[in-house]
């Protein structure tokens, strides 16, 4: 390994013409280095560039302006059958006409590596993800699981720096994509490749990553480890995509080092939280976010700043939490109570209509520059 | 009763089946029948059949003769048997070049950007809005002695001052070659453009990203893939070829004899329904046997269908 980054993107720009005729980015002045070792994601909704961000690393796609370098290396329009760089594709993209041992041989061979060689590894990989005693079986015999194992087993043969992972259990059901993201996770550690991994599941993302970029329309919304982005997000889409949140307009009071006061015309009352974004000043509109776990409810007034008066408007059990929904002098907000007592007895419960106190934390009551 | 049919499966089969079962009884299975009845018969002097019981049909066939010279009694007349022969090369020469040429068209068309591909199909298409015979018809008017091929050739060798005869194309076994791929083509490149398009890109990719260049993903993925193409379209060209007979008629003239040639002359101008019958039933039992080892190696081309 010669360079720090495994992959790095510096600048990439990836225009299409769309069957309209229009020039359209979609990927639109990306930049992001990816460390040797590391499990980096790109998490966001369809069409918001994470994949067309994959598939330049991978060759499939040459960047219209920028450059996409691998171990240091500029690619340029390098083929992707001479880069150091593995797919596994989200829908498997295995060889039906082959037995799952060919499948697994075929990039092996296409290295010109001998049989005995080929039956050795293409053995170890199987046994890596569980499948051996498979290797005679077409993929059509095998189950989603189990395909899926395939791809990856076939990617990860040939050993590569950085193993690429577009949506790979986006097929299978909750619970198996549940087992199947812890067993990736613990994969990767086991083998330290650089993993980059492309979903739309925030959980998904947040469960695996070592670190995470947060895309829309083409762009990194922000890039940083799951605790930074859930707790930290940088703007109000990220905000609302990771998670769940509860936004707040208003205008800054006042403004120091780390704390901010803002007036919030719903509430009526002044808000204190924590500067988030860059360069705020005395005066500006920003939206305040909030987490729903993160505000408490109390059934009296302590003797505390930030607390609300709000009226509970609806409570839905679901098992692990109570979702409260509270409306607060007209500005409506949830709040997620987790059940950490059996609510068995139905007056555990909040009742339609009841006055309650809403406490905000201001290390948690986040200031964001106005979108 | 209709309650009853609702419930019952096999009955549903059995009834959706009858239509078909009866069609292919009364148009397919008696006339065989019939045709095996004859071709065990003999010509009466005046053109009708005699139903006995001979072989004689089949042994004239394959080369058996009475009429010798030199006042043997019996010789090896080669005449049917090169017939058969010719018939069956014809057909193998016509279903490898129909191959070569359809699937270079059929990779174009199904690597074709979706909004061209309809077009070329439709162009591939278009030459069967056209009646089969006066499209063999065309060919003759190319083809011939005072042909528009051999017309523009003459034009093009007198601007350069060589001197130029007039090729002689049609009647030669070439023109009937010709006339045969051109006939078919369509139904090559049908089922292999089919079988191509299937083929998602991710597989493509897939082989680049494993180490294969263009070459060998073409030989090892997009090749094998798309073998259920070929394989059906070669039952569906090597079958008529081996049939058919106007083509040969209207191309070959006198010079090109197939077996389809044979079969229509015993029965409209030698007036010998036996011996026509015992060559139809010969025709057949040659292609079962070239299908069935055929289909054996490759299949049917059955996952066209399936997958």
């Amino acid at each position: 390994m010669t360079s720090e980054f495994a992959v790095e993107l510096r600048d990439v720009v990836k225009r299409f013409i769309t069957p309209e005729g229009n020039e359209m980015a979609a990927v639109d002045h990306v930049t992001m280095q990816i460390k040797n070792g590391e499990f980096f994601s790109m998490l966001g909704s369809s069409g918001c560039g994470k994949t067309t961000s994959l598939r330049m690393v991978a060759g499939f796609e040459w960047p219209t302006e920028g450059e996409v370098y691998i171990e240091g290396k500029a690619m340029g329009h390098t083929p992707p059958f001479q880069r150091k760089v593995n797919t596994v594709f989200q829908s498997y993209a295995l060889f039906q006409h082959m037995t799952v041992f060919q499948n697994l041989a075929f990039g092996l061979e296409m290295e010109g590596a001998k049989e005995a060689e080929i039956k050795k590894r293409v053995g170890r990989a199987l046994e890596m993800v569980q499948l051996t005693g498979m290797d005679r079986r077409k993929p059509k015999q095998l189950s989603g699981g189990q395909q899926q194992r395939v791809a990856l087993a076939r990617a990860l043969v040939k050993t590569p720096d950085v193993l690429l992972l577009d949506e790979p259990l986006g097929a299978l059901d909750l619970k198996l994509r549940k087992e199947m993201q812890l067993e990736l996770k613990a994969l990767q550690q086991q083998l330290g490749i650089t993993f980059i991994y492309v979903t739309h599941d925030q959980e998904e993302a947040l469960t695996m990553s070592d670190r995470i970029a947060v895309m829309s329309k083409g762009k990194i919304q922000q890039l940083g480890t799951p605790v930074e982005v859930y707790e930290r997000p940088s703007n109000k889409f990220v905000a609302d995509f990771i998670g769940e949140s509860n936004f707040l307009e208003g205008k800054i009071k006042s403004i120091s080092g780390n704390e901010a006061s803002v007036f919030v015309p719903g509430l009526n009352a002044e808000v204190t939280g924590t500067p988030i974004s860059e360069g705020l000043v005395k005066g500006e509109e920003v939206t305040i976010c909030i987490r729903p776990e993160k505000i408490h409810i109390a059934d009296r007034e302590a003797v505390q700043q930030n607390m609300f008066r709000a009226s509970v408007t609806n409570t839905v059990y679901i098992g692990v939490d109570t979702k409260v929904f509270v409306d607060a002098h007209g500005v409506k907000l949830k709040v997620w109570e987790q059940n950490r007592i059996s609510r068995l007895d139905p007056k555990s419960f909040y009742t339609v209509g009841q006055e309650v106190w809403l406490m905000l934390m201001p290390e948690n009551t986040l200031v964001l520059k106005k979108d | 009763m209709l309650q009853r049919l609702r419930e019952n499966k096999s009955a549903q089969g059995t009834l959706l089946a009858l239509p078909t079962t009866v069609w292919l009884f009364v148009l397919l299975i008696i006339p065989l029948i019939l045709t095996l009845i004859v071709s065990f018969g003999r010509r009466s002097p005046d053109g009708d059949v005699i139903y006995t019981f001979t072989f004689d049909n089949y042994i004239r066939l394959f080369g058996y003769s009475t009429d010798c010279p030199e006042g043997q009694a019996a010789c090896f007349d080669p005449l049917y048997v090169n017939i058969l022969g010719r018939s069956l090369s014809l057909a193998f020469n016509t279903t490898v070049l129909v191959i070569s040429l359809a699937y270079p068209l059929a990779y174009f068309i199904a690597r074709a950007h979706p909004k061209k591909r309809n077009l070329y199909l439709f162009m591939v298409l278009i030459p069967l809005w056209t009646n089969f015979v006066i499209r063999v018809y065309a060919w003759m008017m190319l083809l011939r002695k005072e042909g528009a091929i051999n017309i523009i050739l003459g034009w093009v060798m007198n601007a350069l001052n060589i001197p130029f005869t007039p090729l002689e194309m049609l009647y030669t076994p070439g023109a009937v070659l010709v006339g045969m791929v051109y006939e078919f083509l369509p139904f090559m490149i049908l089922p292999i453009y089919t079988s191509l398009e299937k083929i998602e890109t991710s597989l493509y990719e897939a082989a680049a990203d494993l180490g294969a260049n263009s070459i060998k993903t073409f030989l090892r993925v997009t090749l094998p893939l798309s073998m259920p193409g070929v394989v059906a379209g070669t039952i569906l060209v090597f079958i008529p070829v081996m049939g058919t007979f106007i083509v040969s008629d209207i191309l070959g003239g006198r010079q090109v004899i197939l077996v389809g040639n044979l079969i229509q002359r015993q029965f409209l101008d030698a007036r010998d329904p036996t011996f026509g019958s015992a060559a139809s039933l010969i025709l057949m039992i040659m292609t079962l046997i070239v299908t069935y080892f055929y289909t054996r190696k490759f299949g049917f081309g059955e996952e066209i269908v399936v997958a």
